[in-house]
C-alpha cells in the first residue's frame, strides 16, 4: 500500500504576548485558524476534520476544552479529536493531523494549538502534589538544569554557549512579527549579566510564558495541486516516547530522540543531516538545549554540538541555521510551541518566512519535546513532492 | 470487505474490575495487569507493538500530565512510537487505527483509565463548560443529563417507566459481566435530578481497559475469529445546550452513516449511554430495532470509568465477536454534556 502525500498550503499564527486581553479563548483559536485559512485561500466548508492540541487543562482550567472549542472552529458536524503529549503536542498534533491525510481518510484537514497561559498561572498548574507520585518540582528550568549541568561536564564546553543562543534567538526573533519577545536593546552582555534562575540557567536564557496559537492547513497531493501557494511536502514525521525516570535514561541525549530523527531521516532519505537540512526549529526552552539536541538530533557528533553554536553555525546566516523564527526562547505558548516549531519550518521552504528567511531554504526540519525529556514529535517538510 | 486501504481488527480486550474506590492503587497499578493480560492475549510484547495510544484526563487525576507517569505501566523501553489524546480511549483507538491506515504499523496498543474516585466527578465535570459563561454556575453532569430526559418526555419519545426498564435491564444483564460495577436488581430509587432517579444514572467508579489492533493476515494468526473495524467516524456538535435538539443525536446518526451502520443489520449495540434517557437518543439515531441486543456487558449503567468507558464498548463488542456471539455489532463513545461528541464503529467476524 501507499500513502498520501501530505501538503502544507495554509499557515496562521496569532502574535504571540504575554496576555490577550481582548480575546477569550476561543477568539484566540479562531484568529489563527483564520490565518492558516487566509493563507490558504480556504474556508471552513473546506476543511473535513480539526485535531487541536494543547499542554495541560489545568493551565487554562478549562478540562477538554475542545468541547467548548467545536464552534469556533468550525468544527459542528465533523471529527474533532484532541491530542495530548505534554510539551510535544503541537509536533504530534500535527502528526496526527497528517496520518489523517496520509491513510487518505480526509483530505482537508485544520489543525491547531494553543496556550492561552494568563488564563492561569502555568507553574502553580505543573506543581499540584499528589501522593506517592514524583513531583514535577516548581515549574520545568528546576527539572532541567541539572541535565545541562551534566552536559556541560560531560563535553567540557565553556559556560559562555548558553547566553550566545539566548542573544542568537532573540535577535531572530526581531525578524518575525509574530515573536512574543522583541528585545531590541538586547547585548551578549546583559544576557550573561541576567539574574541566575537555576544555576547554570539565566533569566535571559529561559522562554517567556506566552498567550497563542499557531494553525496549519494540511492536504493531499489534489488539493496541493489548487493551492496558490507553494506547499511545503512532509518527507517524514515520527513520535517516540520513553519513560520519565528509571536507572538506565540518558537525560542529556535521550534515545527516544534519537531514535525519532532516525526514523524522520529514514522516511526523508536523509544520510547526512547536517548537510541536507537547510534549517532547523528546534524546540529550545532552555538556551543550552540548542547544543544538546544539535547532538541528539544527529547534527553534531557527541560532545561537539557547542562547538557549531560557538563557530556560528547555527545563526540565522550559519550553515545550518536553528531557530531562525527565534524559537521558543522568544515565544512560547505551550501546547503551542512545537506546532509552531512545525510551521515555521514549512514557512522556510515555502519561502514564506519573510525578514527570517533562510535564502534557498530547501528541506527544513521541526522538532518538538516533552516531559521530562520523554516525547519526541519531528517533522521534515521539502519544497518538493517526495518521490517515494 | 473494507471501504479503507488495509483491513484492521480488534485482536484482544480486556478490562479491570470497575469499583467504587481503589484508594490503594495508583493509576499506573491499576492499568498495569490489563496491560499485561491483554498483551498475553496476543503473545506480543510491548516492544513489538507498532503504535501505542492511550486516552485519560489530567482534570480527574488531580495533576497536569498525569499520563507521562501511566506511560510507565507499559514499559515504554526501547523507547516506543507513542500518542496520547485528552478524551475517552475509543478516540485513542481511532487514531491508533489511522495510524495502521498509513502503513506505518501494523499493530496497536491501545489503553485508557480513570479514577473517579479522588474527587467529586459531578464537580469536576462542570470544568467541561464554556469556562466563561457557563461553568462559573457549576451546572453539573446530572442536571444537564435531566434537562435532556425531561425534554425527551416532553416530546413524547419516553416516560419514567421506560427509562426504569432500561435501567433494571442494563443492570440484569450485567449480572454475567464479571468486571461491573452495579450488578442484578438495584432499585430505581429517589430522584437525583427529576425525572432522573438514582437507576437512571450512572455508577461512579474507577477502572481501565485495553485493546489490541492487527491488521490483515496478522490479525488472522493473533486471533480465531478477529473482530474487524469495517467502518469508524466520530463527529462533535455544537457546545452550547440552546444550539442543540436534545432530543436527538445528529453526530451520532452521522458517524454511523459515515461507519456504514445502515448498509446492514446489526444483531448487537454497545452504547456509551451513561443516563438511562441517553439511550433513547441513541436507539433512534441509530436505527436499532427490537432485535438487536443492546449493551449485552450492562453498559454504562453498570459500570462508567470516566475515559474508558467508551473504549469497553468497543471491546465488549468485539469480545462479543470473538466468541461467535455476534456476526455485526455496532460500537459507539460519547464526550461532552448530553452527547456533545459522538464515535461510532462497526465490527465484524468472518463467516464461519
Amino acid at each position: 500500500m501507499s500513502k498520501e502525500p501530505v501538503a502544507v498550503v495554509g499557515i496562521g499564527q496569532t502574535k504571540h504576548v504575554a496576555a490577550r486581553h481582548d480575546v477569550s479563548i476561543a477568539g484566540l483559536v479562531r484568529e489563527a485558524a483564520a490565518r492558516a485559512l487566509a493563507d490558504a485561500e480556504l474556508t471552513w466548508a473546506d476543511i473535513d476534520a480539526v485535531v487541536i492540541g494543547k499542554a495541560p487543562d489545568f493551565f487554562e482550567g478549562v478540562m477538554m476544552p475542545e468541547l467548548y472549542l467545536a464552534d469556533a472552529l468550525g468544527a459542528v458536524g465533523k471529527p474533532m479529536l484532541r491530542v495530548h503529549t505534554a510539551g510535544s503536542v503541537g509536533g504530534s498534533t500535527a502528526l496526527v493531523a497528517s496520518n489523517l491525510v496520509a491513510a487518505r481518510v480526509h483530505r482537508t484537514v485544520l489543525t491547531l494549538a494553543f496556550e492561552k497561559q494568563s488564563e492561569s498561572n502555568a507553574m502553580w498548574g505543573l506543581s499540584l502534589p499528589v501522593p506517592f507520585q514524583q513531583p514535577l518540582l516548581a515549574g520545568a528550568g528546576g527539572f532541567f538544569a541539572p541535565h545541562v549541568r551534566a552536559y556541560m561536564r560531560r563535553t567540557g564546553a565553556p559556560d559562555t554557549v548558553g547566553s550566545l543562543v539566548a542573544y542568537k534567538d532573540r535577535r531572530n526573533a526581531l525578524k518575525n512579527p509574530y515573536a512574543h519577545l522583541h528585545e531590541h536593546d538586547l547585548t551578549l552582555e546583559k544576557v550573561q549579566a541576567s539574574p541566575m534562575l537555576w544555576d547554570p540557567i539565566r533569566y535571559s536564557e529561559t522562554c517567556p510564558s506566552s498567550d497563542g496559537a499557531c494553525a496549519m492547513i494540511l492536504t493531499d497531493r489534489a488539493g496541493a495541486a489548487r493551492s496558490p501557494k507553494p506547499a511545503a511536502w512532509v518527507h517524514g514525521g515520527a513520535m517516540r516516547s520513553e519513560p520519565t525516570l528509571f536507572a538506565g535514561k540518558d537525560f542529556v541525549s535521550p534515545q527516544a530522540g534519537k531514535d525519532c530523527a532516525a526514523d524522520v531521516y529514514r522516511q526523508a532519505g536523509i544520510t547526512d543531516p547536517r548537510r541536507e537540512i537547510d534549517a532547523v526549529e528546534m524546540y529550545v526552552p532552555f538556551s543550552w538545549y540548542e547544543p544538546m539536541w544539535l547532538e541528539n538530533l544527529g547534527f553534531a557528533e557527541e560532545g561537539e554540538g557547542w562547538k557549531l553554536t560557538e563557530a556560528g553555525v547555527t545563526e540565522l546566516d550559519g550553515d545550518l541555521p536553528v531557530n531562525p523564527s527565534g524559537g521558543v526562547l522568544s515565544t512560547n505558548p505551550i501546547g503551542a510551541s512545537g506546532m509552531i516549531r512545525f510551521a515555521e519550518a514549512a514557512l522556510q521552504v515555502r519561502g514564506q518566512a519573510g525578514e527570517h528567511q533562510v535564502p534557498g531554504a530547501r528541506r527544513a526540519m521541526g522538532h518538538a519535546y516533552g516531559g521530562g525529556s520523554q516525547f519526541f514529535a519531528m517533522w521534515l517538510v521539502g519544497a518538493q513532492e517526495p518521490t517515494s | 470487505m473494507s471501504r479503507y486501504a488495509r483491513e484492521v481488527a480488534v485482536v484482544a480486550f480486556a478490562q479491570s474490575d470497575h469499583l467504587r474506590r481503589t484508594d490503594e492503587l495508583s493509576e499506573v497499578e491499576m492499568v498495569m495487569p490489563v496491560l499485561h493480560q491483554v498483551l498475553a492475549a496476543t503473545g506480543l510484547k510491548a516492544a513489538e507493538i507498532g503504535f501505542t495510544c492511550s486516552g485519560s484526563s489530567d482534570y480527574l487525576a488531580g495533576r497536569a500530565f498525569s499520563f507521562t507517569m501511566t506511560l510507565d505501566g507499559v514499559g515504554a523501553w526501547p523507547p516506543i512510537s507513542e500518542s496520547h489524546v485528552e478524551m475517552d480511549g475509543a478516540w485513542a483507538l481511532y487514531e491508533a487505527w489511522v495510524k495502521i491506515q498509513t502503513g506505518e504499523a501494523d499493530t496497536a496498543l491501545v489503553y485508557s483509565y480513570g479514577k473517579s474516585s479522588p474527587g467529586s466527578v459531578r464537580d469536576v465535570l462542570t470544568r467541561q463548560l464554556d469556562p466563561y459563561y457557563v461553568a462559573p454556575l457549576w451546572p453539573d453532569s446530572v442536571a444537564l443529563a435531566a434537562l435532556q430526559a425531561q425534554a425527551l418526555i416532553d416530546a413524547g419519545e419516553t416516560d419514567e417507566s421506560a427509562l426504569a426498564a432500561v435501567g433494571t435491564r442494563s443492570r440484569a444483564d450485567a449480572e454475567a459481566n464479571p468486571h461491573a460495577q452495579l450488578r442484578g436488581p438495584v432499585p430505581q430509587g429517589d430522584y437525583q435530578v427529576r425525572p432522573l432517579r438514582t437507576g437512571d444514572c450512572p455508577p461512579v467508579g474507577d477502572g481501565a481497559a485495553a485493546v489490541v489492533l492487527a491488521a490483515g493476515d496478522l490479525a488472522r494468526r493473533l486471533c480465531e475469529r478477529p473482530a474487524w473495524i469495517t467502518g469508524i467516524d466520530h463527529r462533535i456538535e455544537a457546545h452550547s445546550l440552546g444550539l442543540r435538539d436534545l432530543t436527538d443525536s445528529p453526530s451520532t446518526r452521522l458517524a454511523a452513516e459515515h461507519a456504514g451502520v445502515f448498509e446492514a443489520p446489526v444483531d448487537t449495540a454497545e452504547l456509551h449511554a451513561p443516563f438511562s434517557s441517553q439511550e433513547v437518543v441513541l436507539r433512534k439515531a441509530l436505527g436499532l430495532t427490537d432485535g438487536v441486543a443492546v449493551n449485552p456487558s450492562g453498559g454504562a449503567l453498570a459500570a462508567n470509568p470516566m475515559m474508558a468507558a467508551g473504549l469497553i464498548r468497543i471491546g465488549e463488542a468485539a469480545a462479543r465477536i470473538h466468541r461467535g456471539a455476534s456476526s455485526r455489532a455496532v460500537a459507539h463513545a460519547t464526550s461532552g454534556p448530553c452527547l456533545q461528541q459522538n464515535l461510532v464503529a462497526v465490527l465484524e467476524g468472518d463467516a464461519r
